[in-house]
């Protein structure tokens, strides 16, 4: 065990910077899925309405950011608007932006679906006992429609945790960039170095994900009837 | 009920005109129900008599004609659906319980959520309510826990405890196992007794035969027949409605 090389996790303040890296990944996935999940679910609500030009734009914006690499955007915003706008924004507040528009635009796509899958008569039996618009989706349809999107949330969740990796690309120093900066440190004195802080950094973001696709069949299995 | 309110029309159909994309659906029709009579229309599939019942709530649009409800024009822009609604009660054919509410909840939504009253009073009325149709110690169910003939029972309920002065029935027993036709039919038949307005649209002759008043027989959009049960079941004065009811015969 001694000439493995798994020391290098625990020497020094190796597992520390480790950790502190993983609170950056987890700080960007949390602000970014509470602010998409929110603007995500009004725009989803619109996405419902009758208006053709409405949903034209609301559908534009979901295609605009599933096309697009997320990589791409997080450059655009970060090189591109910033030297065009000559102003300096931060990685992590362009990650934080970029991060909460692509998971506004999945999480409407979640929200109609779900509340189109509710049968017309659910909205029919609740007009007829004269409920208004807003009556209807609060007492009626969102609490039906919560329990059908929740597993796609929380794989959408699942999913920006992990594509929270790219923010090393505009210089945030994440989880994965500390490891990075560890090996490069200690490869000439542990060979082995990249496994174990990869390794380790594998288990950081199992331990992050698995809960929540736990939860999620949880739920799905709890609601199926 | 005085002779004087037996005679009121509470709901006035004149020369109503329904299309879908140019279809006509319903044509001409004209209808005038009274406080306390009960009407059942009758009329082979697609012919539009369930159309004819959700004109009557505004679930549908109609392209012509009016409905007067207790004196109000229902086809005025300006209509509050929402008051309107309340003051009509309609049972759907697949129940439409809400399936994350209790049974209790299911009831209540109307009474407290929408008209705003006073929760015990709301509470204890839906007691009474579920008690009369049998179903009182099933209050905390929820529907997936009750069977076909006792959700379409508490739908009866949620839509009386509105207190409506008039009560729609679309083919409310049509999705039901044949075992359970009964159960509901006898609440209809009670309410009716009661003196409930109701308008029925239903396939269960017999039933129709007992609870009516008067039928109204439909057919490709048009009334064809208005009669009494005892003559339209007996003598029937239209071609149409004689090869109808001789499909109903063995």
């Amino acid at each position: 065990m001694l000439n493995s090389g798994i020391n290098v996790i625990i020497e020094g303040v190796n597992m520390q910077r480790l950790l502190l890296g993983l609170a950056v990944t987890v700080r960007i996935a949390f602000i970014s899925i509470i602010l998409g999940s929110l603007l995500g679910i009004l725009l989803g609500l619109i996405r419902t309405s009758k208006s053709k030009v409405i949903t034209f734009i609301c559908r534009v914006y979901l295609e605009v950011f599933r096309i697009i690499p997320i990589l791409v955007w997080l450059f655009i915003v970060y090189f591109g608007v910033t030297n065009l706008l000559n102003i300096h924004l931060d990685g992590e507040i362009v990650a934080l932006i970029i991060f909460s528009l692509w998971g506004a635009a999945e999480m409407s796509d979640i929200v109609r679906g779900a509340l189109e899958s509710l049968p017309k008569h659910q909205m029919e039996s609740g007009l007829a006992l004269g409920l208004s618009f807003w009556e209807l989706y609060r007492y009626i349809l969102i609490p039906q429609a919560v329990r059908r999107m929740l597993p796609g949330a929380i794989n959408l969740s699942t999913r920006m945790v992990k594509t929270t990796s790219l923010v090393v690309m505009i210089g945030v120093i994440d989880v994965v960039k500390v490891g990075q900066q560890i090996i490069e440190r200690s490869v000439l004195k542990t060979p082995t170095a990249s496994f174990w802080i990869y390794g380790l950094i594998f288990v950081l973001y199992f331990i992050v994900c698995y809960p929540l696709s736990k939860w999620s069949k949880k739920l799905e299995a709890k609601w199926e009837n | 009920m005085t002779i004087e309110e037996k005679h009121q029309v509470l709901l006035q159909i004149n020369g109503l005109h329904k299309e879908y994309d140019g279809t006509t659906v319903l044509d001409d029709i004209n209808l005038s129900i009274h406080k306390g009579e009960v009407v059942v229309i009758l009329g082979p599939s697609g012919c539009g008599k369930s159309t004819l019942l959700r004109c009557m709530n505004g679930l549908e649009k109609i392209q012509g004609g009016e409905i007067v409800f207790s004196g109000k024009d229902l086809t005025d822009k300006n209509v509050d659906w929402q008051n309107t609604r309340q003051q009509i009660g309609m049972v759907f054919q697949n129940y439409d319980l809400f399936p994350h509410m209790t049974v209790m909840e299911n009831v209540l939504l109307g009474p407290v959520k929408v008209q705003k009253r006073d929760k015990a009073e709301s509470l204890e009325q839906a007691e009474q309510l579920l008690k009369r149709v049998g179903l009182f110690e099933r209050k905390d169910a929820y529907p997936r826990q009750l069977s076909g003939g006792q959700k379409q029972r508490i739908a009866i309920v949620r839509a009386l405890c509105m207190n409506p002065q008039i009560m729609l029935f679309d083919e409310v027993t049509a999705a039901l196992d044949p075992e359970m036709v009964r159960e509901v039919l006898d609440v209809m038949l009670g309410l009716a007794k009661q003196g409930m307005t109701m308008m029925i649209v239903t396939h269960e002759m017999g039933f129709a035969k007992a609870v009516a008043d008067r039928i109204i027989f439909i057919d490709a959009g048009k009334i064809c027949e208005i009669a009494t049960p005892d003559e339209f079941f007996s003598n029937p004065t239209t071609e149409r409605a004689k090869q109808f009811l001789n499909i109903f015969q063995y």
